[in-house]
């Protein structure tokens, strides 16, 4: 017994070291931090491999101050207290100068007190529920006013919708941005009654009451729209049902922030056409830099594969942070951190995302309809938006700002001018 | 919208002016360039009203045109185009007023107009009164749907006048529904309404109640009195459960008849902006650290006038004691509004009883997918006593097994016809091996049963992981199980669950013929009732509980066919039901397949009556579902049909 | 004569040695305390470890000693971690809250400080309001008592409800299963007040404590080397005594040991609600160690991995549960991590982050079919301890009382 015990020790400790030694190469070393295994390995195993073949593309104009970049991959494995242990060893084991990963809030949420704690720095490209804005993470993706606000915007304007379901998975990111919507809604002059909320577990497949539920919704008289924060495999049974239940886009639209290219490619969306979705990019999206982009992709990674939005920021953070190091003449975090803000780089759909004092990017935002090939058929596009990291409007969070340039504070509180925090609450 | 109604009576009289016959279509385009290309329902109005009451013919088709996005704009000059995808990249253009193609552009010289779905609406009703009237029938019935989808006023007439001539039987009996529906909205006539309501009383369509809700909305006032002229719907006490004494209050100060209340906010803002030398008036600032001494600094404050003095109980009594409470009608005719509520208290009957019954039909949908799901394990569990935890991977793999049947067989029909043997035959197989490899070692070892099998379902996972990947694959059901059963607006359901239904019990069928009528089945009870006796009598035990395995295996593999076409085709699709699975068989009382099917059922109304109970949280429906389950097994251990006598074993 | 407690399980003094060595090892060995050689990451990984030895010591008791199969002990272990939790994430917040409200103008009331820790707390999910559960949460006692508490009530009453209504077998995993679907469904829900599937998050930054990480990993592996020595104490002495002795009677033949007059029932309850308690202690400590938790943690296959540890192990012995646990789950996280080396073959190339699971699954087969003393059964070689003849196949610890003829009737 005591032989073993020592042996397996001893390979470990040697396992450590051997980790430890090889970090003193001179390269760059680019922390991906997506599961590759488990549940989000669905959708995060895409964004490793655009990271891959970003970085590639990097190494192939030179690199980065004169150094190759290497990307050391880790697999938390949709583990959420597995990410803060990777994350951990990624930036005091692999020391890397930057991580790019995350896609569930949870995880992000697991995340930030090692990131905070150690002084890294993360690249979050998925729409989140904002209410957060850490001195270490980059949010690529889009705040809720980036996607949901102008979303119901374009459904109240544009649709003349009267009635609202907010259907959700039963997680963070629904929760807040259900509850911002409803609150928004309340401000934009729609009874309590009008608003109908429910959730559903993740991957839950039987649909037909709630379905059901929806349809009835219209018995007043009032247009009823559908405002999906349902997550992942979920959306199959319910678009399924839906089809079946013979709802057309024209009488009851559905406008989803989770459902994206990748999505769809398990679904078969001739009964779809015209249910719209909103992002900051589409694949369909017209533009030069988006063929090549698309192209590249197709070529790495294979003709059936899809480009889809968390992708499009990754590309843009990625190249924020190499031109920031570039200009700093470092990738220390402190030096890109101060020369990330006002970075811009141009949009695959056009036009620049600009990185703001509170770490968020304006960008412009997208709503597309589902065609039947499914891909989305852009159908409207608004002016550039700045991404707000505390939404206007929830009553406590409407009188907090951040802006880490100037006041060097993340929640900052407008009323009473004080600094609430500078480190994250998670 | 007059004039555009107006118009379309215009070209019904076939008074077209040839004025603007000369001017064409391009210059009224022209004219509202900006607000075309801009493409916003909001602004869009006066552009459609122009094109819909131009009276050119031309005007349908490009209104039709741009419904179906193939309208383009030129970027050179701003003309608008239809257009049609030639070679490449370029598209053929073609003028709405002369009908001859102007030439092929590229794309980037183009900018396609996107009317969003608003839009199209919009478009659709200003095409009804060209529609109404057309010979095509398609045409005549997107009218309709047009009408039904955003009802106007000012379409009544149009759609009165096109009744008579309608040629077709079905779309004239739609018509005059329609017709019906309208005139409870809009008609100038108080006894026409009052009639097409009690006319239309006993129809619990959507659309009918959506008629008639919008009649019976009432808003909540108040004032000092009654007003005379308004059509009351209840007088309200305040205290009353219909509105408490806050909510009376909050409505006087939201109509500015009484003074606000201050918040703790107010107070603490009020306070924070009398400090002075950090004092308040003589008191401290480190003493309001409580709400009782905030309530005397402000009442201080109050006294010396710098803020309103706080609103006390007997100020929101006086208020409330001088004024009245009640609820209006926004419709003005009190006897519009008296049939409404009156068809209403009818149909919202009709309406409970219907969503009962189609409550039931998804609690037996549920059930029956339960079932299929169950039905294997009720074999390899219920009959044999086999722990088979990878059971779920069973069906995850029959449901794959269908996905490669589709890649390789296009046709639907088809290739779900060929799918289920397959599957059948792919996990028979698969339990056959398991059985003989695994299984057959650890009859005397059930715990132990369930740990291996338990191993072999997370390699199986993680296998189909690797082979297919972690994304959901399609696996499409064929047109003929597309859409619904639809009884009417509130009981309908989809024809694949139906299909799931027929499925279930054609198995439930064939088990219990298989059990009953064959050899194999009599074979099957003596073996796992005996199998020491069983084998003495000439039968193979070990062959037997091969075959009995491989069928419950084979089973769920058909199960997985039918799941996938329903839900999702995805690594961990087993691991979803093989919980509930167990728990159908265990509920429902091991060893008989009665007792699976009253378990299925009893999970499945049970799950449904939760939901219906609490609606806006599914989850809670599973959570109060299997805490049920628990306790239920508490008191009966043996499930809702225990076997009885030496067959229950122990 | 009675002997020593020590003197009937010599194998405590040697774990006991083995364990405070290894934990003086990585202490000096640590970048907190030592020279630095193996990372905090590591040691964290460590720490963890030791507490999934002491749930699988639990876990061994329940099951390899009392033949109960429960496939609920994460249940009880996640309960354990959101009870500490709970404080860990009042107290932290409330030092943020009290902190940024005293630079406010006016100072705060009670009710402000504890609205305002609501908000942040409770601010991700969609509300602000603390629900009922969080009552005790202001104070360390209170949830230090209710970590054991709780898990322990909950077995209790599950337990009675079970053992009464003579549920056994493959009957009481499934239930147990059920019952660990059923708590982490609850817990998922927003509803229950506990951040629904955000979980209590940001555990590892100890309230009021500013040093490092590096540091308190290390005080957080000492205190699960501790409740790992105890707990193994307190398990080797439960197994030990006549208790010990009936609940492997209960193992081996329960209608027996019932006829010869003991209640069956009480034994079992006892042990079931003790082995929850000492699950609830174990999560306590992983969890501040892992930084967060969520009612993932508690899905029902945590529990089956758990008794898969337990079988690799080697069942009825209490270091095998110990070694199943440290072997598996480092072995595990040592080939997920990526580090263990690809195997190409020529047409395909063998990624252990997408092979092993089969490999682990697969081996957990062979090892129930060949081995079912699992890593344990080795020592037997070592120290010559051969099972019993019994005339034909080594039967496992579930039948191990019956003779070969009476088990395969």
């Amino acid at each position: 017994m005591k032989s073993l015990k020592s042996t397996l020790v001893g390979s470990l400790v040697f396992a450590a070291m051997a980790t430890a030694a090889l970090s003193a190469e001179d390269t760059i070393k680019v922390g991906v931090l997506h599961s590759l295994s488990g549940t989000m390995a669905i959708s995060e195993t895409t964004l490793k491999d655009t990271m891959l073949m970003l970085i590639d593309q990097q190494n192939a104009k030179g690199g980065l101050l004169g150094k190759k970049l290497e990307a050391v991959v880790v697999d938390p494995a949709s583990d959420w207290p597995l990410f803060a242990e990777k994350a951990r060893e990624l930036l005091t084991v692999h020391e890397v100068d930057v991580i790019f990963g995350n896609w569930t809030s949870v995880s992000r949420k697991s995340v930030l007190p090692v990131i905070e704690e150690l002084n890294g720095l993360l690249f979050y490209p998925v729409q989140y529920e904002g209410e957060e804005s850490s001195k270490n993470v980059f949010y690529t993706g889009a705040a809720p006013n980036q996607q949901a606000i102008p979303a119901t915007d374009y459904f109240l304007d544009e649709l003349g919708v009267e009635k609202f379901a907010l259907l959700g998975t039963d997680y963070v990111y629904p929760r807040t941005t259900n509850n911002i919507l409803e609150s928004y809604l309340k401000g934009k002059g729609i009874a309590d009654d009008d608003i109908f909320v429910n959730y559903t577990p993740f991957g839950h497949s039987d649909w037909s009451k709630i379905v059901a539920d929806v349809v009835a919704l219209g018995a007043d008289g009032k247009k009823v729209g559908v405002i999906s924060t349902i997550n992942g495999d979920a959306n199959i049974g319910f678009y399924k049902e839906l089809a079946a239940a013979g709802v057309s886009a024209d009488d009851i639209p559905v406008v989803a922030f989770s459902v994206g290219e990748e999505e769809l490619s398990g679904l078969d969306t001739t009964n779809l056409v015209g249910h719209l979705a909103a992002w900051n990019y589409f694949q369909s999206a017209d533009t030069d830099v988006n063929a090549e982009f698309v192209e590249t992709w197709k070529a790495t990674m294979g003709e059936d594969r899809v480009t889809n939005d968390p992708m499009e920021a990754h590309y843009i953070g990625f190249n924020m942070w190499v031109n920031a190091a570039t200009e700093a003449g470092s990738t220390e975090v402190d030096a890109v951190r101060s020369a990330m803000y006002g970075q811009e780089f141009p949009n695959l759909t056009g036009g620049t995302a600009v990185m703001l004092p509170n770490h968020h990017l304006a960008k412009p935002v997208l709503i597309g309809e589902i065609q039947e090939d499914g891909q989305f058929d852009i159908i409207s596009e608004t002016d550039v938006v700045p991404g707000d990291a505390w939404t206007d409007f929830l009553p406590e969070s409407a009188v907090l700002i951040s802006d880490w340039k100037e006041l060097g504070c993340g929640m900052y509180n407008t009323e009473t001018k004080t600094c609430v925090q500078t480190l994250s609450n998670y | 919208m007059l004039r555009l109604f107006l118009a379309g009576l215009a070209i019904l009289c076939a008074c077209l002016t040839a004025n603007a016959q000369e001017a064409g279509l391009q210059p009224i385009l022209q004219e509202h360039q900006e607000i075309i290309a801009k493409s916003s329902r909001k602004t869009i109005g006066p552009a459609i009203d122009a094109i819909a009451s131009s009276g050119l013919p031309q005007a349908q088709v490009m209104l039709e045109t741009w419904a179906a996005k193939d309208v383009w704009m030129r970027k050179s000059d701003g003309l608008f185009f239809a257009g049609k995808k030639a070679e490449g990249r370029s598209y053929e253009l073609t003028d709405f007023d002369t009908g001859e193609v102007v030439g092929t552009y590229q794309k980037s010289d183009l900018k396609q107009l996107k009317p969003n779905s608003g839009i199209r609406a919009m478009i659709g009703t200003a095409l009804v009164q060209f529609q109404l009237t057309d010979s095509d029938r398609a045409k005549r019935l997107a009218a309709l749907t047009s009408i039904q989808r955003d009802p106007e006023g000012a379409l009544l007439e149009p759609l009165r006048a096109s009744i008579e001539d309608e040629p077709d039987a079905d779309l004239k009996a739609q018509k005059q529904r329609l017709e019906r529906l309208l005139t409870i909205g809009y008609d100038e006539d108080t006894a026409a309404r009052v009639a097409a309501i009690e006319e239309m009383s006993d129809d619990l369509s959507v659309d009918v109640r959506a008629a008639l809700n919008p009649l019976v909305v009432t808003k909540r006032e108040a004032g000092t009195d009654l007003p005379s002229d308004a059509n009351i719907a209840t007088i309200l006490d305040p205290g009353s459960e219909a509105l408490s004494r806050d909510e009376a209050y909050d409505l006087l100060v939201a109509n500015d008849l009484a003074a606000p209340r201050t918040s703790p906010d107010d107070i603490r803002a009020a306070l924070a902006a009398n400090i002075d030398g950090g004092r308040v008036w003589g008191i401290s600032v480190a003493q309001l650290n409580s709400d009782a001494t905030r309530a005397q600094a402000y009442a201080v404050l109050a006294e010396a006038g710098l803020v309103p003095a706080l609103i006390a109980d007997a100020d929101i009594d006086t208020a409330l004691e001088t004024h009245v409470f009640f609820e209006t009608y926004s419709e003005p005719s009190p006897e519009v509004t008296a049939a409404a509520e009156k068809a209403l208290g009818q149909i919202e009957l009709k309406v409970g009883l219907n969503q009962t019954l189609d409550l039931t039909l998804d609690a037996i949908s549920l059930a029956s997918i339960y079932f299929l799901a169950a039905i294997g394990l009720a074999i390899t569990f219920g009959v044999m006593g086999v722990i088979n935890m990878a059971h779920g991977e069973f069906i995850m793999m029959g449901a794959y097994t269908g996905y490669v049947v589709q890649q390789f067989i296009p046709d639907h029909t088809l290739s779900i016809i060929v799918a289920i043997p397959m599957a059948f035959a792919v996990t028979f197989a698969m339990g056959v091996a398991m059985e003989r490899l695994v299984i057959r070692w650890l009859y005397s070892r059930p715990l132990e049963t369930l740990l291996a099998t338990f191993g072999i379902s997370i390699a199986l996972q993680q296998l189909a992981k690797n082979i297919f990947g972690t994304q959901a694959r399609p696996l499409t059901a064929p047109g003929w199980l597309d859409g619904a059963w639809v009884l009417n607006d509130v009981v309908s359901i989809s024809y694949i669950r139906i299909a799931i239904f027929v499925l279930a019990m054609i198995f439930l069928g064939l088990f219990l013929y298989i059990m009953k009528r064959t050899r194999l089945g009599l074979e099957m009870r003596a073996v796992t009732q005996n199998p020491r006796m069983a084998g003495s009598m000439g039968i193979n035990p070990g062959r037997v509980n091969m075959l009995t395995f491989g069928l419950g295996s084979g089973i769920a593999g058909i199960a997985g066919v039918a799941i996938g076409l329903f839900a999702k085709v995805t690594s961990d699709l087993g691991s979803d039901y093989i919980v509930q699975s167990f728990m159908t068989v265990v509920v429902g009382g091991v060893g008989n397949i009665w007792g699976a099917l009253a378990g299925a059922g009893m999970i499945g109304f049970l799950q449904k009556g939760i939901e219906w109970m609490n609606p806006s949280n599914t989850l809670a429906a599973q959570t109060y579902m299997i805490i049920f389950i628990i306790i239920f097994i508490q008191f009966r251990p043996r499930g809702i049909i225990a076997l009885k006598g030496r067959a229950a074993g122990d | 004569m009675e002997r020593s407690f020590v003197a009937k399980n010599p194998s405590v003094l040697v774990f006991l040695a083995i364990l405070s060595l290894f934990t003086l090892g990585v202490t000096v060995l640590s970048e907190g305390f030592g020279i630095g050689v193996i990372s905090t990451s590591f040691v964290k990984t460590l720490g963890k470890t030791l507490c999934l030895c002491l749930i699988a010591v639990a876990m061994d008791l329940v099951w390899g000693f009392t033949g109960i199969l429960s496939l609920g002990h994460f249940a009880f272990f996640g309960l354990g971690g959101y009870m500490i939790g709970m404080w860990l994430m009042y107290e932290r917040t409330r030092l943020i809250v009290v902190e940024s409200l005293s630079q406010a103008e006016i100072p705060p009331t009670p009710s402000e400080v504890v609205d305002a820790i609501g908000t942040q707390i409770f601010g991700v999910v969609g509300s602000s309001d603390f629900p009922l559960i969080w009552a005790f949460s202001h104070s360390l006692t209170l949830q230090l008592i209710l970590v054991v508490l709780v898990p322990g009530l909950l077995a209790l009453i599950f337990g009675w409800l079970a053992f009464r209504s003579r549920v056994t077998g493959v009957y009481l995993s499934i239930l147990t299963q059920a019952m660990t679907l059923a708590l982490a469904l609850y817990l998922f829900q927003n509803d229950s007040g506990l951040r629904g599937n955000n979980g209590l998050s940001g555990l590892q930054n100890l309230p009021g404590v500013t040093a490092s990480q590096d540091v308190v990993s290390i005080w957080f592996l000492w205190a699960s080397a501790l409740a790992l020595g105890l707990g193994y104490m307190l398990a080797a002495w439960v197994v030990s005594g006549k208790f010990g002795s009936v609940i492997r009677g209960i193992r081996d033949n329960e209608a027996r040991v019932r006829f010869l007059g003991y209640s069956v029932e009480v034994y079992k309850l006892a042990v079931f609600t003790l082995t929850a308690c000492i699950a609830a202690i174990a999560g306590a400590l992983y969890y501040p160690q892992a930084g967060i938790i969520n009612p993932e943690e508690m899905a029902p296959i945590a529990s089956i991995y758990l008794a898969v540890w337990v079988a690799i192990g080697g069942r009825g012995r209490l270091y095998g549960a110990v070694i199943g646990a440290a072997f598996v789950s480092l072995l595990s996280t040592w080939f997920t991590g990526g580090q263990a080396p690809d195997i190409p073959l020529g047409f395909y190339t063998i990624k252990w982050v997408d092979w092993w699971q089969v490999l682990l699954g697969v081996s957990f087969v062979l090892v129930t079919l060949f081995a079912p003393k699992g890593i344990g059964g080795l020592f037997d070689l070592w120290t010559n301890r051969r099972a019993p003849q019994r005339h034909g196949a080594p039967l496992g610890p579930d039948d191990s009382a019956l003779r070969e003829k009476e088990a395969t009737e």
